[in-house]
């Protein structure tokens, strides 16, 4: 469920005593309420769902949780590619079975 | 898109696969429980690069398909009605209900509006003002602050002319439903992170912890889909259970209280039924008392709709685990995209539509890899 | 995937769903949305009561041969909201859609025929700038509009201005493109960034509306065309992808050709305005809708010779080979995505609608 995309927020204004802001998905502006982000500022990030900004994007977390995924490989690449590895020890059920006929997986 | 784009790279996400691969020891079923997740795993052939050990099914959370019969029944009839604007997301307008869907009614002549937000369709009210608009508020913890919102719009500039046909659904009651059901299958969940930005991580502790299961929430892009994989096979492997935030960009442990507040004066819980499913106690949220005047179930009267869904349909058992779709008498007979019996053949990533498409292609390359005869 | 064996419990020819009527006894907006609605209305409804060979190849526009030449004929009916819209509008869809259709047929479009449908009311000053762009737009495409018709319907009874135009153009001897022709190992080309003109349309409609900067891509092709041809008049077949965009062309492409497509999502060109509207209402660009773009299939050994050809040409300056047709999976367009895994990329049952999960 749940399409929502992060957006910047170029602009805040009053109206009609709501809380709109003008939020620019990468080139795509669109008008979004932001009533329940009170504290959002211009310049920072939020989740967007149908009109609604619902959740402050913590762009720190996000640059943390993408180094996280960059160091992942890190260590096995130090000691040798686990593929690599499992493929000399005998060619395991996952390695690109895909292009394997299945009668000679079996 | 930044934030959208970084979480795409496949470079990153053959270290997360990697990763995985080089984890898993034995087979695990865990269950996405979001549509929106299941939309990713599939646009992108997720699925098939994950190690055969790791078996994903595809959960309830596709407010579209779960939203049941009845309720649907109801939008037809309402919108069916001189003098009525009917607004709705685009996607529910190809949601058959008993015979017929929301497209078929525009056909006849029903005034059927598809908005981008239920802001709209208060706007459509305010330039309307001798004509009645409904909007048919449907989804999760998501969607519900964005219909709660409008509502509370809708009272405090006095726009007596809009209602909300409502069917909210909840996420922590569904993953009940699943682990109290006999043969559950699932041993691990990825919680929907969207709904975990409105309504926090609070509610899942006590889950991962009477049902044994680990419980990642994650985010929608490819590589938030194979984090919150890889971290919960992690936890499968070391035999943990726990609640875990792989997708702490968008989600903080206490969610928006903003946004809770305003669901908490708007709506009351209720028990639902779900398509396919049945009905899950304390499950959806319908309006409260106070805004008892914009419920447009009240308003027009269709309280007495009661529809019972197919009986051969067994979607029930499919987003369970327990059935594979292909194994269902209907599939691809009765049951088909166009002509769907239940939800899970509703939307292109409900696990039967998926089936159906996919298998298709099964069927046509198996024969010439599989022929030792040729 | 053991469980693939189990699988022929269910018949496959019966997937296609051949009843489609029979659900909707009144016309729905999908019928007109150039995907399987539309497909099925053609065949179920006017294929079966017009009869005729030249009808059944079902192409963008007819190849017919009068007095010994051959020629292309084509018609198509334009109904757009807003009549005017980011780069183009009514009047220029209306030039350049037929055009296009004779051109994928490999035809310099010569005449088209205009008949003006005009709801009561509309004021004249909008029909004025309509029939101008419609003029201009006549000119650029080096075409002539030699007959017409006007009627008016009540108001309430149309949406302002409609208009429908029939072209003809000769087919160069020596030329023959259709899907039928396409054999695996083809090589699949796209002239350029497509999704343009939907999102377009779409950033400026009521109930959608958002800030791009985008115009639509509304061009005549007949140029780059006769640039493909002068390379090799061995095109296979070309297509516009209109309605339903380039995944709807593709699929039309399989089924008649019989022949399987595979594409690299990762080279389809998407320009990032698109891929962005799309994402945030849940659209798939290879469904949205272009009017200035062309989807060639082409014989391996002059694909490079073509591609140089079109991107020397402005219109096709940004494209891009995206995939081949396979003798595998006859009928289906597979997508190999950007992680390395696959999808179908089915032909879309009606219009497109954004989704919000």
């Amino acid at each position: 469920m749940c399409l929502a995309v992060p957006g910047r927020v170029t602009e805040i204004e009053d109206r009609d005593g709501t809380r709109m802001a003008t939020v620019d998905f990468g080139g795509v502006v669109k008008e979004v309420c932001l009533e329940y982000l009170p504290d959002l500022q211009v310049g920072e990030y939020a989740i967007v769902h149908v009109g609604f900004a619902l959740q402050k994007l913590d762009e720190e977390s996000a640059k943390q949780t993408l180094e996280l995924f960059a160091n992942l490989g890190l260590l096995q690449e130090e000691f040798g590619d686990p593929w690599e590895l499992a493929a000399e020890a005998g060619g395991p059920q996952w390695a690109d079975d895909k292009d394997v006929p299945q009668e000679a997986q079996q | 898109m930044k934030y959208l784009d970084e979480f795409q790279d496949p470079d990153l996400a053959r270290r997360l696969l990697d990763d995985i691969h080089s984890v898993v020891t034995r087979p695990w079923a865990l269950m996405e429980v979001c549509g929106g997740q299941t939309h990713t795993i599939i646009r992108h052939g997720i699925d098939q690069l994950l190690p055969d050990q790791v078996e994903l099914i595809h959960g309830p959370g596709c407010p579209v398909c779960v939203t049941p019969l009845e309720v649907i029944d109801k939008a037809l009839e309402i919108a069916s009605r001189p003098g009525v604007i009917f607004c709705s997301f685009g996607d529910m307008l190809r949601v058959p209900g008993t015979g017929r869907d929301l497209f078929q009614v525009r056909g006849e002549g029903g005034d059927v509006r598809v908005v981008y937000s239920p802001l709209d369709a208060l706007h459509i009210a305010q330039q309307n003002p001798d004509r009645e608009v409904v909007f048919f508020g449907i989804g999760f913890e998501t969607t519900a602050p964005p219909n709660a919102m409008t509502v509370y719009q809708a009272r405090k500039l006095g726009i007596k002319n809009f209602s909300l046909l409502v069917s909210h659904v909840r996420v922590p009651p569904a993953i009940k439903a699943i682990m109290e059901s006999p043969n559950c299958r699932v041993q691990g969940f990825l919680a929907a992170g969207h709904v975990c930005s409105v309504m926090g991580v609070g509610e899942y502790p006590e889950l991962a912890d009477r049902y044994r299961v680990p419980i990642v929430v994650t985010g929608f892009e490819p590589l938030d889909i194979l984090e919150g994989v890889r971290r919960t096979v992690l936890q499968l492997e070391r035999g943990e259970h726990t609640v875990d935030n792989a997708y702490p960009r968008a989600v903080r442990p206490e969610g928006n209280p903003a946004a809770q507040a305003m669901l908490a004066d708007v709506f009351e819980g209720t028990d639902r039924a779900w398509r396919g499913i049945g009905v899950i106690p304390d499950s959806g949220w319908r309006l409260s008392s106070r805004y008892r005047d914009f419920d447009a179930e009240h308003r027009f009267s269709v309280g007495d709709i009661d529809t019972r869904e197919p009986a051969e349909c067994r979607s029930g058992e499919v987003l369970q685990g327990l059935l594979k779709p292909n194994e269902c008498a209907a599939f691809g007979t009765t049951c088909t995209p166009r002509n769907p019996l239940g939800a899970t053949m509703v939307s292109s990533e409900g696990a039967c539509a998926a089936y159906y498409l996919y298998r298709r292609l099964d069927i046509t390359t198996a024969p010439l890899e599989a022929s030792p005869v040729a | 995937m053991p469980e693939t064996t189990q699988l022929t419990a269910v018949d496959p020819t019966a997937w296609t769903c051949p009843v489609a009527l029979r659900d909707h006894p009144r016309v729905v907006m999908g019928h007109g949305g150039g995907g399987a609605l539309s497909a099925e209305l053609v065949q179920h409804v006017f294929a079966p009561a017009f009869g005729g060979e030249t009808l059944s190849q079902l192409g963008d526009s007819a190849a017919v041969s009068l007095g010994g030449v051959r020629m292309a004929f084509s018609t198509d009916s334009y109904v757009v909201r807003p009549l005017f819209f980011p780069g183009g509008s009514i009047g220029d869809l209306a030039v350049n859609g037929t055009v296009n259709d004779l051109a994928m047929s490999g035809a310099r479009a010569a005449y088209l025929s205009c008949g003006f449908i005009l709801e009561e009311g509309v004021e004249m000053s909008v029909v004025a700038r309509v029939a101008e762009t419609l003029g201009a737009a006549a000119r650029r495409a080096g075409v002539e509009v030699v007959t017409g018709d006007t009627k008016v319907v009540e108001s309430g009874h149309g949406d302002g201005v409609f208009i429908n135009t029939a072209g003809i153009g000769l087919i160069p001897s020596g030329v023959d493109i259709r899907p039928q022709r396409v054999v695996p190992g083809d090589v699949v080309i796209v002239s350029g960034d497509i999704g343009v003109h939907g999102v377009a349309i779409m950033s400026v409609r009521e109930g959608l509306e958002f800030g791009v900067e985008i115009e639509s891509d509304c061009a005549a092709l007949g140029g780059l065309v006769e640039a493909m041809l002068a390379v090799t008049q061995d095109l296979h077949v070309l297509r516009d992808p209109t309605r339903g965009g380039l995944g709807a062309a593709l699929n039309e492409i399989a089924v008649a050709s019989g022949a399987g497509v595979v594409i690299q999502e990762g080279d389809v060109p998407v320009p990032p305005a698109v891929a962005n509207a799309c994402a945030i209402l849940g659209l798939d660009p290879l469904y949205v809708a272009n009017e200035g773009k062309l989807v060639a299939f082409v014989p391996r050994e002059h694909a490079d010779a073509v591609l140089s050809a079109m991107r020397a040409h402005p219109l096709g300056a940004n494209a891009r080979v995206i995939g081949e047709a396979v003798a595998e999976h006859p009928g289906m367009v597979v997508a190999r995505t950007g992680l390395g895994g696959t999808r179908v990329v089915d032909l879309p049952i009606g219009e497109q609608l954004p989704r919000i999960c």
